[in-house]
């Protein structure tokens, strides 16, 4: 019974947790509206200067590192196969590094081409692509920090798992970093079409 | 019931007593207890005042002339910007649910702890280092932030002040406020004893609960805008910055997104706290025990939808303009249904006026002046003519200092004799209260004449014509001053000189009054089971009268 309220207590916890963390986006997603809106011919020129094969690579990492960790859950809560549950959370973390990776990459392009903000050839374009770009790498630089930090909790729940402080029996603390993976993915599902795909 | 935990009373051990791992400060300091924890924040948040008070009455000094040189114009922009930084969002924003709410919430509602205690220990460190950091950043750096507590841009971005290091800690106090609502809402919905429906919760724990939600839902949006403050002040984003296509006028929204709503944060659960005062000095069950549950709830949402009416004037469309004000007069309606429900209350009661209902009496009196000269405000012509002069300040000063300041007064005599079982003076706290009183309204009554005049907020100097009122409001402040010295200087020669306090003072029918005085680390001996509201007062007497039948 105890046990029993304590996990639902973490749950509710931890979804009101994720709505902060919307909302903290949700500030975001307003300016990208009121600025789209505004100059919605700048926002599409500057979004031909993304990468949409490396937006779509990136999609794709993620998408499948969410798949890794409901595995990796699944793993320890049905089968309580712990050794399956750290390769999949290895798996999770390792798709994480591919993604800043290939963000990297892509950040270095932009900032070779003097696409941020400060630089001349930037800030000679019209106002609408300055704004896309100031949007561009806040939007992105805050979700990367997510990943970072979800990366981080999810090398956690590895000792979790070895020392046996999440196990079978015992899973919320493990629902909870996976959930919290699941909003670094979902914020980007909703980043990915803004940014690159709408034009 | 009751005299079951009077026996008990000699085993229990008070919750400030060291029987833990680590003794004395250090225990104090690591403790995950609500207890502990809610007096950690009770000093941290008073010392904080206490600091924010002097910076005020500076301010009040530099204004006895009009050509005082008591202060550069430059220190004086600095003096209001921290005045209003630490008592906004180190005294006012966290000061009852972090003070009042983990203290006592788990103890109304018949839980041991918080749901997330280690949580709760964690919150509070943060909010220390944002503290901190503020504080921090006024040595450090290109000097003090001068900005106003508003952070506006373009100001804020073009001014050359440490204000990306300050922004930062309002960013770390903001982040430690939404922790503390994650944790109350959780706690309210978790750990109630059996028993204990929604509608069997002491007001307080409806005031504290809202609150709590708003905590959650608004203050990200702050969070982000203040980032985005820092972005464009190290890295020129642009969002905010003309030069570059942004728009200042969306800083304005972003920030009254929250801050707005912050107002609600401040002054709601003060009005719980009140409404569970009025039914235990009356005597009588609280009128309308619904609509004042839900009167929070319908503040804490139309209240999030009101932000415009800082934006009068600021250039937003006249659409927007009427529909905010209208909102703005929508919103007044839930407060009053609050104040007149307080007021029925009292209707053929048995009124006593001991020092906690005499708080909350001056709180319905100064929250009535601060909520009518609201309207003056919420109305789009005679804002025109008020908005930036000492009327706007004047009004603030009475929801705020009126409202929350004398509901955390009240809320800090009603529950002193609990917390650390001793008895205060009452008659030097009703003397403190009427020089509270009185210097409060020479004070800010002759702001809101002064602002009414035309006298413009945040200005060091001013016309020669202004003088005499001006040095009236600086006599008023004093004798503020003074009211909150005896006041506090009563409580805390209380702290180490007071009487042993009974269990039931004041004759509550809530849980906190059912255990004894301190409570024990546990709360609870054993979890109570509920049967009824928490205004039930035909049956239960204080201990002195109970003695005299005996």
């Amino acid at each position: 019974m105890e046990e029993r309220e304590k996990t639902v207590g973490s749950r509710i916890g931890m979804w009101l947790f994720l709505l902060s963390e919307i909302l903290i986006f949700g500030g975001l997603f307003l300016l990208y509206a009121v600025y789209r809106a505004k100059h919605p011919v700048d926002f599409h020129n500057a979004s031909l200067d993304l990468s949409r094969f490396d937006g779509t690579l990136n999609t794709a990492i993620l998408l499948t590192s969410s798949l890794t960790a409901v595995l990796a859950i699944y793993s320890l809560q049905e089968l309580n196969k712990p050794k399956r549950t750290i390769l999949f959370l290895a798996i999770t973390i390792a798709c994480g590094l591919a993604f800043l990776v290939v963000k990297a990459f892509e950040w270095g392009a932009k900032f070779e081409h003097g696409l941020y903000p400060r630089a001349a050839v930037l800030l000679a374009k019209p106002p609408g692509e300055i704004l896309y770009f100031g949007l561009y790498f806040t939007m992105t630089g805050l979700h990367a920090l997510h990943v970072i930090i979800g990366m981080c909790l999810l090398g956690v729940m590895i000792g979790y798992v070895r020392r046996g402080k999440a196990s079978h029996e015992h899973t919320p603390v493990l629902e909870n970093v996976g959930l919290y993976w699941h909003l670094v993915d979902i914020i980007w599902i909703f980043l990915f079409p803004l940014f690159y795909l709408i034009s | 019931m009751a005299s079951h935990s009077e026996a008990r009373a000699h085993e229990h051990e008070a919750w400030f007593l060291d029987n833990g791992k680590r003794p004395g400060l250090r225990g104090f300091l690591t403790s995950t207890n609500h207890k502990r924890i809610g007096m950690l924040y009770l000093v941290a948040v008073l010392t904080f005042f206490g600091v924010a008070v002097i910076l005020g009455v500076l301010m009040r000094i530099q204004m006895l002339s009009p050509d005082s040189k008591f202060v550069s114009g430059q220190t004086y922009n600095v003096l209001f910007t921290v005045h209003g930084i630490m008592m906004i969002f180190m005294v006012v924003i966290p000061g009852i649910p972090t003070i009042f709410g983990n203290f006592f919430l788990p103890i109304l509602i018949g839980g041991r702890d918080m749901s997330f205690p280690r949580l709760n220990l964690f919150s509070f460190y943060l909010y220390l280092a944002g503290a901190a950091v503020v504080l921090v950043s006024l040595a450090l750096g290109t000097g003090p932030v001068d900005t106003g507590w508003t952070f506006y841009v373009p100001y804020s971005l073009n001014s050359t002040v440490n204000a990306p290091m300050a922004v930062f800690g309002v960013f770390l106090l903001g982040m430690s406020s939404i922790l503390t609502g994650i944790n109350i809402v959780t706690t309210t919905h978790q750990m109630r004893a059996p028993g204990m429906t929604f509608f069997r919760m002491p007001l307080s724990v409806w005031g504290l609960y809202s609150t709590a939600w708003v905590q959650i839902l608004a203050t990200p949006v702050i969070g982000i805008t203040l980032l985005l403050i820092i972005l464009e002040r190290v890295f020129g984003i642009g969002v905010f910055d003309s030069t570059k296509g942004g728009d200042p006028l969306l800083y304005q929204h972003l920030f009254w997104i929250y801050s707005h709503p912050a107002v609600y944060i401040m002054i709601l659960p003060s009005m719980g706290i009140i409404s569970d005062l009025f039914p235990v000095f009356s005597r009588k069950n609280i009128f309308g025990y619904k609509t004042i549950a839900f009167s929070s709830l319908a503040i804490a949402s139309v209240g999030s939808l009101v932000w415009g009416h800082h934006m009068f004037v600021s250039g937003q469309s006249d659409t927007a303009s009427v529909l905010f004000s209208l909102l703005t007069f929508l919103v007044a309606v839930p407060s009053a249904i609050k104040v007149f429900n307080w007021i029925a209350t009292m209707y053929k009661g048995s009124v006593k006026v001991d020092p906690p209902f005499l708080y909350a009496l001056g709180f319905i009196a100064l929250f009535s002046i601060g909520g009518l000269t609201g309207l003056i405000l919420g109305a789009l012509s005679t804002d025109v003519y008020t908005h930036d002069t000492y009327f706007v300040v004047g009004h603030f000063h009475y929801i705020i200092f009126g409202g929350m300041g004398f509901g955390l007064f009240a809320a800090l005599h009603y529950w002193f004799p609990k917390m650390f079982g001793k008895t205060y003076d009452y008659k030097f706290a009703t003397v403190s209260f009427f020089v509270l009183f009185v210097g409060f309204n020479l004070f800010y009554m002759t702001l809101l004449i002064l602002g009414w005049a035309g006298m413009p907020r945040r200005y060091y100097s001013y016309l020669p014509k202004y003088t005499d009122l001006q040095v009236i409001a600086t006599v008023g402040s004093w004798i503020l001053v003074v009211g909150l010295g005896m006041m506090f200087g009563n409580l805390i020669y209380a702290f180490f000189k007071g009487k042993k306090a009974e269990a039931n003072p004041w004759g509550g029918a809530t849980l906190e009054w059912q255990i004894p005085s301190p409570p024990s680390a546990e709360n609870f001996e054993e979890i109570p089971i509920i049967t009824q509201g928490p205004y039930v007062f035909t049956k239960r007497k204080t201990d002195a009268e109970k003695e005299k039948k005996e």
